[in-house]
Order: structure tokens, then C-alpha cells, then sequence
């Protein structure tokens, strides 16, 4: 009988995720959008405005909406609108690093307890512990012990932060390593290390990516909250927890100081949020299956 | 709907004057909601009259699953529609019903039984609950009636102690007791047609006996029209009256069993059979001069302990006392149900498991007491290759990269193994570009062969190959059969084959071991072990086995000249 037919040309030659579900609807089409046009204005803050967002201008307090100041100023005579661009910056770097860091070390600890039997003890146990505290409470503690700067803010944000990185990782290294070629590799007499990387990290990416919008989102809102409760970043520093910490006594007064940065802050989050729904639906194998089904 | 007249059929109408049952005429199912896709069945007609059994056997893709679906009018409506043809089921056509007609046929006039009971029953319910529900949807008797019912029913799928058994949860019965019951639940209404897909592959040869015979028994009884569908070529034998081969979802040719097993018109067919392993063992290939042993394993153990909190630990020996020779070039087999030990023993041989117990000398080193570190320089010698060809080969990384993982490993330059990878494939069969492709791009036999070929990289002395070609098809079955066979002839190397499948043991096998409860039970070359059984067990294997009678590359029934000419 004849060998069955050669390999079909025709199939793709490479699985993997692709950036298509960033406009798979019109709403994951909107928060992208959403969400680059914040990001840009955080960038290029220095270029949209030529205000200093820190200097104070006594003279200026409270001045309404004008061609000078777009969106006014604060109670120390502070240009809004470049208060808002500049806090951005920090609300977005802190989402971003709060994210890239707990999933590197909360990585690292995922697969060497999902690996290890005899780590898995003792790190999940350290996990289960930190998961027992609830986040802005063990923030407040790490700031309130080490002082506020941009560093130990988001050193405290990422902490609660890396329990869930490495028990999801764990979960899915777990199952990896039941798998046929993952013991094929072992038999091969490749080293731990390098089946951790080839073989068992790859299946984390997926999942990985998913979360990690979901913690972004979840760090800019916490840094928020401890800006707003006086546990964040220095005040003279603008982000948008602590333009909207300062507002707050002027509510009645000016209602946009908290109107203008409470709105970004929900739309960067919402934007964050819905994208990363659009990752899971994307990189999920079982709507992998449903599409490769067809 | 306690009504129904029972069939009055005397054993003595012939098959094809007996009314039809089931009529499944020029039936054309497409892919997509609409049906504007690619043709999955492409005219099919059958027909089932009342107490035959007609088997649809095919190769994967061949359609079979596809027919029984569109008969319980099951296809999943956002992507397969019947397009054309028509399906009668006793007169009424089945694709021209509406939905509650659907539900209301499908438990009085048809029912369907599936190849794993597990995930067909619900777990969190009784056996005895989810039949009387059942009856309680499509009858009108009372709970007394219905429970005295269910009983006989259960007496008559020869279930022991039926009343404990009424009030066990699914988790509690063993495969084949399972079965049972979803026959029971299937017959309990007195359907006039059973389709039953793949219902005994997922179960041990003794049991599927056990179960084969029941479902002919209870046709007997009740004169139940019996759609079957089947890739196994001995269950055919055993249990068809007329047989229809399918391929590619069209119907190649369909006759009476004899016909087709004695005189198919069709190559296709011829060739189907052709690649039926044979129960009798090949002739024993002669020890050119003297072979080294290469692998040895001294009563190898291996205890699984569940440790409880409160009193002893249980433990559960999944392999005790293995002794086992291997020598250069030879293939031993290890046969047996699940269960048996039989894959517990290649992984500890393999190191992939630690033994409990027990010594495996590699090459003439003890190699079951080296740490991880100290086993590394062996690992290379003995090699393994899987089951499941879709899992074996990570999805992400390119054939060739797979091949050359092991090279690597040992210090071989990537240029160089790159090379070697290419010559690999080329050796099983494979155009040597194929290193560039990734595995999703090949069919399962193919993703086998690339998986040997890895196993081969490192040159190993042994291979070990655990149920290396259970997941195939049979035709491409044979083919990695004879791979093994060649490479072996070419590299003189060992080969360790764990198989539950006799027929494979008889055609690849040198020596065999019969395993059963993690002991062996038999061992010796293969063929006295399978020809002239000694233990009890082992001859109770080879009864099991289906289509012993029949001789299918021969197309005539086994010769016993033949049998005790191996001997």
C-alpha cells in the first residue's frame, strides 16, 4: 500500500497568536484605539502642552478653562491639563511595570513549583499566604515601611500581584509536563532548564499575555487608590490618583479637577480590560479548537 | 408507549426477507450551516432489516461516525447538514422530522450507544435513576412498574447483584459494567434500531467478548436492528451479518459478511484486510550467531503509595517481580490488558518513573539506582517512542528541531545533526525538507514516523515503543510496522514493544510476556506463547480476541495446519 500523501503545502506553517483580535468588533476596535491615543499623550506629553505640570503659580489659583490653560488650573495655580498628560506617564509605567515585573518573578516561581514536587511545598504555601492579605492593605504596609517613590509603589503593587502569575503558570506547567514530548524530551537527556524554556514556557505565553492586562489594569487602579488615600507617590508628583486626591476639596468648587482624570483613568482601564477580553477569546485553545473545527 | 408489540420473528425468516428497519438512501452530508461546503458523505445508502447486524467499517475520515449522527438526527447544526437523500427510519423520514419528533424517536424507535460509557452517563446521578428517567419521560407506568423494569433489564445485560448496582453512581462500575448499563438504557424502550459506535473500543479484548456477545444475545431476544460501527476488522467477524466498508465518505462496497471477508470485489477493501495483523505468529526468525543481551530488568517493582492521614498508607503495586531479557536486534513483546503494569514497567526501563525495586541493566550497566545526573550519559542508549502521535511533538517547534533535540543535547554540532535530522526522516519514508514543517502539518501515521525518527537520532541500543501504533489506522498501522521491522533488520537494534493488541504482538514480537496485575504471567518466545498457550490467562487473551477465527489476509478462515506449523 502506498505511503500515505506528503505534507500539505497549503496549511499554514506557523501557529500562533496574531494581533487580529485587537479589531475583532467594533468595541475592542474603540478601545484601542482608546487606549493608544492615551498612551501617545502620555508620551509625548512635553509636546502637546508648555506647561510645567509642577510649577507652582499662586497667582493663577483656581482659573477656569481658558486658551492658556485648556482645562484650567489647580489650587496651587497648576496647569491641569499638562498635570493630566505628565500623570499619565506614571499611571501607565506603573501599570506597565507592575505587569512585566509579576509575571517575571511570579514565572520563575510558577515553574519551579509546578516542576519541583518539593518546592512546590513550600512556594505555594508562601503564595497562598501572600493571596490571604488583601492587596492595598499589604501596599500601604510596604510604602508606609519603605517610603513613597515611583520604585517602592510599584514594588508594593506588584507583590499581591504575583501570587496569581504563579499559580496560573503553575496550573498550566503542571499539565505541560504530562505531556508526551515533554517526556520525550526528558528521555532525549535534555537538561531542566532547557525543557522549562523550550518546551514548558511557551504554553505559558497565552495565558500570560491574558493576565497580564488584567494586572495592568488592576496596578493603575491601585496606584490610584493609594495616590487618593495619601499612601502613593509624593502629591507635587501628577498622577491621576493624586490630581484627584487634591481635587477632591475643591470638588465644589472646580468639579473638572476631578471630572478630567477620573475619566482617562477609566477609560485607560476599561480600554485595558477589554482588550485583554478580546486576548482570552482569541488565544483560548478551546475557541482555538471551534475555529480549527470549521 | 408500553405497547409496543414485541416483533414477531422466527429465527428461521431469512435476513433479507425480514421488514427494514432502517433505509438510509443516496444520503449527502455537507460541511456549514447551509451545506455549501466540502461533501463529508457523498451518497451513502444502507439499509437494516429487523434482527441483522450491519457493520460500517472504515479508516478515520471515512464518514461511519457521520451516518450514525445523521441517523439520530444529531449533527451539529452550525456546521454538517444533510443536503440530499433521505434516512427512513421504519417508514418515517428521520431528516424531515421536527425536534420533538426527533427527541420522541430516539428513545422509542432508535437508540445510541458510544464508544466511552464514562463521559455518556452523568456522574453525580445513580445508573438506576438515569434509566428510570427514561422511562418516566416516554412511558406512563408507575414508580413500582418502572423499577421492576429496570431491574430485568439490568438481569438481562447480565449485570451481577442488579439492586446494588440500581443505586451506584457511574464512578462506581467498572468499563465494561458501564457498557452495560448504556445498553440497558438503549434497549429498556424496545427500540427497533441500536446504533452503536465504536461501543467496545474503549474497553479491555476480554470485556469487549464479553460485551460482543451480549448485544447478540439481546438481538436474539428482542429482533432489535443493529447499526455498528466499527474500524476493527475482527469485531466484523464476530458480529456482522452484513458488513459496509466505507472511505472517504463514500460507500465502497457492502455485501454479506462472508462475501466481503472470502471475495471483496473491491482493492480497497482487499487492502483494508490485507492490513489486518494475524493472529497466528510469524515464523521465528532465526538468532544469526550470538546476541548480546542489551537490556535486562531483575524483579523490577514499582509500588504506588496513597498516603492517608489517618492509618496506613495503601499501596498499590503496579509492577512486581518483572525479569525480562532483551537481546540485540530481537523484539520482545509485552502484552496485556490496562492495568496490567505493562506501560509502568517501560517507564521505569525508560527512567522516566523511578522503580521501587528491582535492577534494569542497560548495555551491561545498572542504571535504575543513577541519580538524574549520573543517568544522563545513558539516556542516550534507550530510547521511547508514544501512543499518541498527536501529543508526542511539540506543536510549536519544527520537525526538525524536534529530531535534533537530542544530538544537540549530547554535543553534537546543529549543522551536523540538522543533517543527520534530514537523512533520519528520509529513512522512515519522509521527504528530508519535512524538517521545516511543523507537526500540525502531518497526518498521525507521518507525526509517528517523525517521532521514530527522533528516537533514532541518538543511535539508542533499545527502543522502546509503548502502544507505538494503538491510535492508528490499520493500514498505516501496517506500514509503521513494517517500518519498525526494517530499521530493526537495517540498525540491529532492540526493540521493546508494549502492545495490548495480540495480533500486532504475533506479527512484530521475537519473545512475549503476558502481563496481568502488574506480574508476568507467561513469557517465551512468541510463538509458543500465542500458538500453544500454557497459563490460563493467556488463553483467555487469545479466546478473547476478536476475529480469532479468520484468517483476513488469506481471505479464508485460519488454518489449523497453519497454527500448529508455528509451534
Amino acid at each position: 500500500m502506498a505511503i500515505e500523501s506528503l505534507p500539505n503545502p497549503a496549511l499554514p506553517s506557523r501557529r500562533g497568536p496574531s494581533l487580529g483580535f485587537l479589531t475583532a468588533t467594533p468595541i475592542i476596535a474603540i478601545a484601542t484605539i482608546c487606549l493608544t491615543l492615551v498612551i501617545l499623550s502620555a508620551i509625548f506629553a512635553p509636546w502637546l502642552t508648555s506647561h510645567d505640570p509642577q510649577l507652582l503659580a499662586p497667582a493663577m489659583r483656581l482659573k477656569p478653562a481658558s486658551s492658556e490653560y485648556l482645562l484650567g488650573t489647580d489650587a496651587y495655580g497648576r496647569d491641569v491639563l499638562a498635570r493630566i498628560l505628565y500623570g499619565g506617564r506614571i499611571s501607565l509605567l506603573i501599570g506597565l511595570g507592575a505587569a512585566v515585573t509579576s509575571i517575571v518573578i511570579g514565572l520563575c516561581i510558577g515553574l519551579f513549583s509546578g516542576f519541583f514536587k518539593w518546592m512546590d511545598a513550600i512556594l505555594m504555601r508562601v503564595m497562598d499566604g501572600l493571596m490571604a492579605m488583601p492587596g492595598v492593605l499589604l501596599a500601604i504596609a510596604v510604602v508606609s515601611l519603605s517610603g513613597a517613590t515611583l520604585t517602592t509603589v510599584l514594588i508594593a503593587i506588584t507583590i499581591p500581584e504575583i501570587p496569581r502569575v504563579a499559580r496560573l503558570v503553575r496550573s498550566v506547567v503542571l499539565s505541560a509536563r504530562e505531556e508526551p514530548y515533554v517526556e520525550a524530551a526528558i528521555s532525549l537527556g535534555t537538561s531542566m532548564p532547557k525543557i522549562m524554556w523550550k518546551h514548558l514556557v511557551p504554553n505559558t505565553v497565552a495565558p500570560l499575555i491574558v493576565q497580564g492586562t488584567f494586572i495592568a489594569a488592576s496596578a493603575i487602579l491601585t496606584e490610584a487608590i493609594l495616590s487618593f488615600l495619601g499612601a502613593g507617590i509624593s502629591p507635587e508628583t501628577p498622577t491621576w490618583g493624586n490630581i484627584m486626591a487634591e481635587g477632591r476639596a475643591f470638588f465644589q468648587v472646580k468639579p473638572s479637577l476631578i471630572f478630567w482624570p477620573g475619566l482617562l483613568l477609566s477609560v485607560a482601564i476599561l480600554s485595558v480590560n477589554l482588550i485583554g477580553d478580546a486576548a482570552r477569546d482569541a488565544l483560548d485553545p478551546r475557541m482555538q479548537q471551534r475555529e480549527a473545527g470549521k | 408507549m408500553n405497547d409496543i408489540v414485541k416483533p414477531v420473528l422466527n429465527e428461521s425468516t431469512p435476513l433479507n426477507e425480514r421488514p427494514i428497519a432502517l433505509d438510509i438512501e443516496n444520503l449527502v452530508v455537507a460541511v456549514g450551516k447551509d451545506g455549501k461546503g466540502k461533501k463529508i458523505l457523498d451518497g451513502v445508502s444502507l439499509q437494516v432489516r429487523q434482527g441483522e447486524t450491519l457493520c460500517v467499517v472504515g479508516e478515520s475520515g471515512s464518514g461511519k461516525s457521520v451516518t450514525s449522527l445523521a441517523t439520530m438526527g444529531l449533527l451539529p447544526k452550525d456546521s454538517l447538514k444533510a443536503t440530499s437523500g433521505s434516512i427512513k427510519l421504519v417508514g418515517e423520514d428521520v431528516l424531515q422530522a421536527s425536534d420533538r419528533r426527533l427527541r420522541d424517536l430516539r428513545a422509542t424507535t432508535m437508540a445510541m450507544i458510544f464508544q466511552e460509557p464514562m463521559t455518556a452517563l452523568n456522574p453525580v446521578v445513580t445508573v438506576g435513576k438515569q434509566i428510570d428517567e427514561v422511562l418516566r419521560t416516554h412511558t406512563n407506568l408507575g414508580s413500582s412498574a418502572r423499577r421492576a423494569k429496570i431491574l430485568d433489564m439490568m438481569e438481562q445485560v447480565r449485570l451481577p447483584d442488579v439492586k446494588r448496582i440500581f443505586s451506584s453512581y457511574p464512578h462506581r462500575l467498572s468499563g465494561g459494567q458501564r457498557q452495560r448499563i448504556m445498553i440497558a438504557m438503549a434497549l429498556v424502550l424496545e427500540p427497533k434500531l441500536l446504533i452503536a459506535d465504536e461501543p467496545t473500543t474503549a474497553l479491555d479484548v476480554t470485556t469487549q467478548a464479553q460485551i460482543l456477545k451480549l448485544m447478540r444475545d439481546l438481538q436474539k431476544d428482542h429482533g432489535t436492528a443493529v447499526l455498528f460501527i466499527t474500524h476493527d476488522m475482527g469485531v466484523v467477524a464476530d458480529i456482522a451479518d452484513r458488513v459496509a466498508v466505507m472511505r472517504q465518505g463514500r460507500l465502497v462496497e457492502t455485501g454479506p459478511l462472508k462475501q466481503i471477508l472470502s471475495n471483496p470485489e473491491m482493492d480497497y477493501t482487499r487492502n483494508l484486510l490485507s492490513s489486518v495483523p494475524s493472529l497466528v505468529p510469524r515464523p521465528p526468525r532465526i538468532e544469526e550467531g550470538f546476541n548480546p543481551v542489551v537490556l535486562e530488568a531483575n524483579e523490577l517493582g514499582k509500588v504506588y503509595r496513597e498516603r492517608s492521614f489517618i492509618g496506613k498508607p495503601r499501596e498499590v503495586h503496579a509492577a512486581k517481580d518483572v525479569t525480562l531479557t532483551l537481546r540485540k536486534g530481537r523484539t520482545l513483546g509485552i502484552v496485556g490488558e490496562s492495568g496490567s503494569g505493562k506501560s509502568t514497567v517501560a517507564r521505569c526501563i525508560v527512567r522516566l518513573i523511578d522503580p521501587t525495586s528491582g535492577g534494569i541493566r542497560l548495555a551491561g550497566r545498572e542504571i535504575s539506582d543513577l541519580s538524574r545526573r549520573a543517568l544522563q550519559p545513558h539516556r542516550k542508549k534507550i530510547q521511547i517512542v508514544f501512543q499518541d502521535p498527536y501529543r508526542s511533538l511539540n506543536p510549536r517547534i519544527t520537525v526538525g528541531e524536534s529530531i535534533c533535540e537530542g544530538p544537540i543535547n549530547f554535543g553534537t554540532k546543529r549543522s551536523v545533526a540538522m543533517a543527520r535530522a534530514r537523512e533520519l526522516l528520509e529513512l522512515v519514508d519522509l521527504p528530508a525538507d519535512a524538517v521545516n514543517r511543523y507537526p500540525h502539518q502531518f497526518s498521525g501515521g507521518q507525526r509517528q514516523r517523525i517521532a521514530i525518527a527522533r528516537a533514532l537520532a541518538l543511535d539508542p541500543e533499545v527502543l522502546v515503543a509503548d502502544e507505538a501504533v494503538s491510535a492508528l489506522d490499520v493500514s498505516v498501522q501496517a506500514q509503521v510496522l513494517k517500518l519498525l521491522d526494517d530499521i530493526q533488520t537495517r540498525l540491529g537494534i532492540a526493540i521493546l514493544f508494549i502492545t495490548h493488541d495480540l495480533r500486532v504482538a504475533a506479527q512484530i514480537c521475537d519473545d512475549v510476556a503476558v502481563m496481568q496485575h502488574g506480574k508476568v504471567v507467561e513469557q517465551g518466545p512468541a510463538a509458543e506463547v500465542l500458538a500453544n498457550p500454557q497459563q490460563a490467562y493467556t488463553k483467555q487473551l487469545l479466546d478473547a480476541a476478536p476475529g480469532r477465527g479468520w484468517d483476513f489476509a488469506n481471505f479464508r478462515p485460519v488454518d489449523p495446519a497453519l497454527v500448529a506449523s508455528a509451534v
